[in-house]
C-alpha cells in the first residue's frame, strides 16, 4: 500500500526519465556588492549519491545551496539541475522543477500558523487532489519515519529545535522528491536524533533512489554518511573525493578543516588590529 | 553644492527604483488575484485578521470622533442658531471624509503593521523560502490573501466607523446639548445624498488598496533581521499615512 502511495505521488510530482537526474555547476561565480562569495566554482552531483559539501563557516556553502535551488542566480557560469539551466527557467518552470526537489532548512522553516500535521500535509494539499484519508496515511507514515507521529497535533512553537528539524524533514520527503538538499541537518541534534537522521538520510537515498546533497561542517558525520564530498574554502573548491581520500588530503587548508586545527591557512580570527595595541587604546 | 546634487540624485534614483519595484510587485499581486479568489478560505481568514480584529479600535475611535464632532459642531452652529443642522453636518463630515480617512490611518497602525511584521518574520525565519522550495508562490499564498483581506475590510470598517460616529454625535447633540432628536435625524436624512456615500466608499476602497499593498510590500521586501522588520513596520505606518492623505486630496479634488 505504501509503495502504491509512493508511486502515485511520484507520478504526480514528476514525469521525467531518471536519466537526467544530475546536478552540475559550471564555472559559477557569485558576488554580493564587491565581495566575491563564489569564484569560478565547478562541481557535479552524480545521480543516486549522497554528496557532502563541507567547509568552514563563511566559505559560501549556503550561497551554493541557494544557487542549486534557484533561489538566487549566478553572476556567471551555469547551474544545471536535471538537465535544466536554472538561469534560463521562468518562474513556473522553476516551480515545476522544484516539485521534484525537497529541502531541509537549517532551522526547519515550518509554517508557524499550521500544526505539525498540517505542515507535513501542506505540499500534498497544494500540489495534489488526494483524498483526505490518503493524505492522512502519507503524513502519518512520514511522521512515523522521523519518530514524531505522536506530535502531529502540536504547533511549531511547542517543538524543540531538533524536533522542528525532524518535522521539516518529514515535510521535505512527503512528495517523495528526486533530490533532497539538507542545510546543516545535524546542527543542534541530540545524539539519538542525529543517529536517527543519519540512518534516515541513507535509507531514503538508497531505497527511494534519491540524490542527496548535504551542506554541513560536521566532519565526523559526513565521513560516515557521504559517498563523495567537496571541501569549500574561500569560495572555491579546496578538495574533493571520498571521505577517506579527504581525510588523507595533504592540502594545508583541507587538513586544518578535517582535523579541526586552530593553526593553519584558514584564519579563526576575523581580520583585526593588533590585540595588545587595541586593549591599550593605541588603535581603534 | 556638488555634494548636495549628488545626494539628491542618489535619493531620486533610490525613489525611482523603489517605485518601480513596488509597481512590479503590485502587478504580480494583481495577476495572482484570480487564483487566490478561487481559494476563498485564505481571504476570509485575512478579512478576520484585518477586519474583525480591528473592530474594537475602529468603533471606539468612531464613537469619540463623533462625540467631538457633536460638541464642536453644536458650539459653532448654535452661534448662528442652526444647531438643528448638527445631524447633517456630522453625518456628511463622517461619511465623506472622517470615516474613510481616520479608519485608514487606524488601519495602517493596527492591521498594516501586523501584516508587515508577520510577513517580515516569515521571511526572517525562512518560511517564505520554504514555500518557494515547495513550489508554492509566496506572493499567491501569503501576500495576496492579506492584500485582499485589507481591501475588503477597509470599506466595511469605514462604514462602521461612520455609523458609530453619527451615533456619537447624536449622543452628545441630542442627549447632552438638547438638540431636538427629530430635527437631528430629519436634517441628516434631508442632507445626505447618495453621492456622499459613494464618495466615501470610493475613498475607503482606494485607501484599502494603498494601505494593504504598502503593508504587504514592506513585509515582503524587508531585511530579514529584527531591525529590518522593525524598520519595515515603521515605514508601513508612515508611507500608508502619507499615501492616504495624498489620495484623499486627489480624490476630493476629482469628485468635487
Amino acid at each position: 500500500m505504501d509503495n502504491a502511495i509512493n508511486t502515485s505521488l511520484r507520478n504526480l510530482a514528476t514525469a521525467r526519465s531518471p536519466a537526467d537526474l544530475v546536478m552540475r555547476l559550471e564555472d559559477v561565480s557569485y558576488s554580493v556588492g564587491n565581495r566575491a562569495i563564489l569564484k569560478g566554482l565547478s562541481l557535479s552531483i552524480p545521480r543516486g549519491s549522497v554528496t557532502g559539501v563541507m567547509g568552514p563557516s563563511g566559505t559560501g556553502k549556503t550561497t551554493l545551496l541557494r544557487l542549486m535551488t534557484g533561489q538566487i542566480n549566478a553572476d556567471s557560469g551555469r547551474v544545471i539541475v536535471a538537465g535544466e539551466d536554472l538561469g534560463l527557467l521562468s518562474r513556473s518552470q522553476l516551480y515545476t522543477l522544484r516539485k521534484r526537489m525537497g529541502m531541509l532548512f537549517q532551522n526547519g522553516a515550518l509554517l508557524t500558523d499550521l500544526s505539525v500535521y498540517e505542515n507535513v500535509a501542506y505540499p500534498l494539499r497544494e500540489h495534489t487532489d488526494l483524498p483526505e484519508a490518503l493524505i492522512a496515511r502519507v503524513v502519518l507514515t512520514k511522521l512515523q519515519a522521523v519518530g514524531l507521529r505522536g506530535a502531529a497535533d502540536l504547533m511549531p512553537s511547542e517543538l524543540s529545535g531538533g524536533m522542528a528539524r525532524r518535522v521539516a524533514l518529514a515535510r521535505a520527503i512527503v512528495m517523495d522528491p528526486e533530490f533532497l538538499i539538507y542545510d546543516e541537518p545535524f546542527a543542534g541534534l541530540d545524539p539519538i536524533a542525529m543517529g536517527m537522521v543519519m540512518r534516515l538520510i541513507r535509507r531514503l537515498n538508497d531505497t527511494l533512489g534519491l540524490t542527496s546533497i548535504i551542506v554541513s561542517h560536521d566532519v565526523a558525520e559526513m565521513a560516515l554518511l557521504a559517498d563523495y564530498a567537496y571541501v569549500l574554502n574561500a569560495g572555491a573548491i579546496a578538495a574533493q573525493g571520498t571521505p577517506v581520500e579527504l581525510a588523507g588530503d595533504p592540502t594545508p587548508a583541507v587538513r586544518q578543516f578535517m582535523a579541526g586545527l586552530e593553526e593553519g591557512p584558514v584564519a579563526f580570527h576575523y581580520p583585526a588590529p593588533d590585540y595588545a595595541q587595541q586593549l591599550l587604546g593605541l588603535v581603534r | 553644492m556638488s555634494g548636495v546634487i549628488a545626494q539628491l540624485r542618489e535619493k531620486a534614483l533610490e525613489l525611482t527604483l523603489k517605485t518601480g519595484d513596488f509597481t512590479l510587485f503590485f502587478g504580480r499581486m494583481l495577476v495572482a488575484v484570480p487564483a487566490t479568489i478561487a481559494r476563498p478560505s485564505l481571504v476570509v481568514a485575512q478579512i478576520y485578521n484585518a477586519g474583525a480584529l480591528s473592530l474594537v479600535i475602529i468603533m471606539l475611535a468612531g464613537l469619540f470622533v463623533g462625540m467631538v464632532l457633536g460638541l464642536t459642531g453644536y458650539d459653532i452652529l448654535q452661534r448662528y442658531g442652526s444647531e438643528e443642522a448638527l445631524g447633517s453636518v456630522s453625518a456628511i463630515a463622517l461619511v465623506k471624509e472622517l470615516g474613510p480617512v481616520v479608519t485608514a490611518l487606524l488601519f495602517a497602525g493596527r492591521a498594516g503593521t501586523a501584516v508587515t511584521s508577520e510577513i517580515g518574520l516569515m521571511k526572517a525565519t525562512d518560511q517564505l523560502a520554504a514555500l518557494e522550495m515547495m513550489a508554492v508562490d509566496p506572493v499567491r499564498r501569503v501576500c495576496v490573501p492579506r492584500f485582499l483581506g485589507g481591501v475588503v475590510s477597509m470599506p466595511l470598517l469605514a462604514g462602521i466607523f461612520s455609523m458609530i460616529g453619527i451615533f456619537g454625535a447624536q449622543l452628545v447633540g441630542v442627549y447632552l446639548m438638547r438638540v431636538d432628536a427629530g430635527q437631528f435625524w430629519s436634517e441628516l436624512q434631508a442632507a445626505m445624498e447618495p453621492r456622499y456615500i459613494s464618495e466615501g466608499l470610493i475613498k475607503s476602497c482606494a485607501f484599502g488598496v494603498a494601505c494593504s499593498a504598502i503593508a504587504v510590500h514592506e513585509g515582503f521586501r524587508c531585511l530579514p533581521t529584527a531591525e529590518g522588520v522593525s524598520r519595515a513596520t515603521t515605514r508601513t505606518v508612515v508611507n500608508s499615512s502619507v499615501a492616504v492623505l495624498i489620495i484623499d486630496y486627489l480624490l476630493t479634488a476629482v469628485m468635487l
